[in-house]
């Protein structure tokens, strides 16, 4: 499956997707394939401040543990309640429904240095 | 609740032991105490006491051992076959270790006995703690941690204290994404971060990245060497005299050791610190987790600041313990340490001698290639040879939708134990064959593991539902991570 054009892609791959000053946070369908089936995502609280380049989360699934690195720094303004209970929403669509938080930031600028789809496509057919 | 089945056939489910039980049965009889009963509801108070009597099962002895029969038949286990489970070393453990630590000189004593009357404890220690130091090439040895990763915590917690006592607070500490799993965890409970170096695409440290990594900050670099994808780094000592030139220590993580006995000794390729791991190395069980002993070794200058108190020989030639240490970092562990595992390791070192320690290796590093090159026409061996003990290989599932897993699963039907999976790259299987194997369970291995390959191709929906032989297949390991029910009812 293609990666969708209207985000941005680190190697390590989490998906940021922007909306002003908001951008909301996932994972590559391609990483939750790999990952195989979640079951357990720890997410920061809403509120905390976090710095560009944190781990800011975790992600669990029956074959490994993966952390959740952010490339903008900011607050946390929201996270993905449904995922503390259905976790299998990563899985399903990691893209949309499967969200994990959204980040208010002032620092849009590290995003410039990440891969487009085209790009991080590329990356993955390598992998 | 379901009947209890009595007369099982060996290939079906076993009852719990809550569903053997029935009222009246049991396997232990209580004597009549002789000292007088008393009131519990006074002594205890009555609303302490609880309303019912716990709801244990009454199963008579013979079922109970019946119970406890039938399950370790279904223990997968070396002793009955094959384990090649990568960077594990499930070598065979000798029974002699068995005898050794079974003896009641060893196995009868406390832990509070008066020195004079412990002195064969204390000089098997002793000696065992000298034959490390030999093996290894290091100054002084510690028998102290419980773990292997309680040994890397020893390590880098002497390392701090060294930095310490030199004035300085050194925070970062290096892995190479080679390294073992636990380095990096073993650097967040020291307070330390983990940096992670390079590898080059043959697996070795890229030199250029540990160059502009290391600097004034860094602690330690931690490595293993043999690494995790099965190569010996043969650039060690240029690494040692890069980590040392910055006034960095090299930890070596001793996970792998299996390869170096008599070939190689840490202590002469720059290393500062490391730790044994008993289980692999020295034949000691790996047991459930435990009880383990990772025993440290440092170099001269790191002595002052081992754990205390430290086994030793007495001028008059007698052992005992010394808490002289300027800059211990204190206890690591109560009491002798894991004197169990301790006693077999050093039965094991001895039993077999020095020309039998290089002939472990020597034998567990011809195994791994051995089979690396029976298999290496059928799957992608991402790392060139020759390898250590052990290698890592990708199986051809292109287009059939196979997984590392089901392979690991089919590998059940042909008697072995799967290998270790997905790790420390996507897709391989870790293969470590050990010194133990003879060249005809080699064989049967590459056997399986070809008649799997030609499987994937011809067959793969029986690759994919495997195991067909074991009374429990595919296990749902989803719902019970999502939704755990730790409870019998």
């Amino acid at each position: 499956m293609s990666a969708p054009t209207d985000r941005r892609y680190s190697d390590s791959h989490e998906w940021f997707k922007v909306d002003g000053d908001l951008v909301t946070v996932g994972i590559s369908q391609y990483a939750a394939d790999e990952l195989t089936d979640i079951t357990y995502v720890d997410l920061p609280v809403v509120g905390a401040t976090i710095d560009a380049g944190a781990e800011i989360g975790e992600i669990e699934s029956v074959k490994a543990t993966s952390e959740l690195i952010t490339a903008v720094g900011g607050e946390i303004i929201e996270v993905n309640a449904a995922l503390a209970d259905t976790p299998e929403k990563v899985n399903e669509d990691a893209f949309e429904s499967g969200w994990m938080l959204k980040i208010k930031t002032t620092d849009l600028a590290p995003l410039e240095k990440l891969k487009d789809a085209t790009a991080y496509d590329a990356h993955c057919a390598t992998n | 609740m379901p009947i209890p089945k009595v007369g099982l056939p060996i290939d079906e489910g076993l009852p719990l032991l809550f569903e053997l039980g029935s009222p009246g049965a049991g396997a232990a009889s209580i004597r009549r105490s002789d000292v007088p009963e008393i009131d519990r509801r006074r002594a205890i108070g009555a609303e302490f006491l609880a309303d019912d009597a716990p709801d244990l099962p009454a199963v008579g002895e013979l079922d109970l051992v019946r119970h406890y029969t039938r399950l370790s038949h279904r223990l997968f286990s070396v002793d009955g076959n094959f384990y090649p489970l990568g960077s594990c070393t499930m070598k065979y453990n000798p029974r002699v270790n068995e005898t050794a630590a079974a003896m009641p000189g060893f196995a009868d004593l406390h832990p509070y006995q008066d020195e004079r009357d412990v002195q064969g404890i204390l000089e098997l220690l002793h000696r065992l703690r000298t034959d490390l130091e030999e093996i290894s090439g290091l100054a002084e040895v510690t028998l102290q941690p419980s773990a292997g990763a309680a040994g890397e915590m020893t390590g880098l917690m002497i390392i701090n204290a060294y930095h310490r006592s030199r004035g300085e607070n050194r925070t970062k500490v290096l892995t190479p994404d080679s390294a073992h799993g636990t380095n990096p965890a073993t650097c967040a409970v020291c307070g330390r971060s983990a940096s992670t170096v390079k590898s080059r695409p043959d697996g070795r440290v890229d030199l250029d990245d540990l160059r502009a990594q290391v600097d004034e900050n860094t602690a330690a670099l931690m490595i293993t060497n043999p690494n995790t994808v099965g190569v010996f780094d043969e650039q060690i000592a240029e690494i040692a005299k890069i980590v040392h030139a910055k006034g960095a220590e090299l930890y070596l993580d001793g996970a792998n050791m299996n390869a170096l006995l008599g070939i190689a000794r840490p202590g002469a390729f720059g290393v500062d610190v490391m730790h044994f791991n008993t289980h692999k190395t020295f034949s000691t069980p790996h047991g459930g987790g435990g009880p383990g002993a990772g025993p440290v070794g440092v170099a001269k200058h790191l002595k002052p600041f081992l754990p205390t108190p430290q086994v030793i020989r007495r001028d008059d030639g007698s052992f005992g313990w010394s808490d002289e240490r300027e800059h211990s970092i204190g206890k690591v562990r109560s009491f002798y340490g894991q004197t169990g595992v301790l006693i077999r390791a050093y039965a094991y070192i001895r039993s077999i001698g020095s020309d039998g320690l290089l002939n472990v290796s020597r034998k567990a590093v011809l195994a791994a290639n051995y089979l690396a090159a029976r298999l290496k026409d059928r799957f992608d061996m991402p790392f060139p040879p020759p390898y250590a003990h052990e290698f890592i290989m990708v199986p051809r599932v292109a287009g059939t939708g196979v997984t590392e897993l089901d392979i690991a699963k089919r590998l059940i039907d042909h008697g072995f134990h799967p290998p270790t999976m997905s790790w420390p790259i996507a897709h391989c299987l870790m293969i470590e064959p050990t010194e133990t194997e003879s060249l005809a369970t080699l064989d049967a291995f590459a056997d399986a593991m070809l008649a799997i390959a030609d499987e994937i191709d011809a067959a793969p929906e029986t690759v994919k539902t495997a195991p067909h032989t074991m009374p429990v297949k595919r296990m749902d390991e989803v719902t019970a991570s999502r939704k755990p029910n730790v409870r019998w009812k």
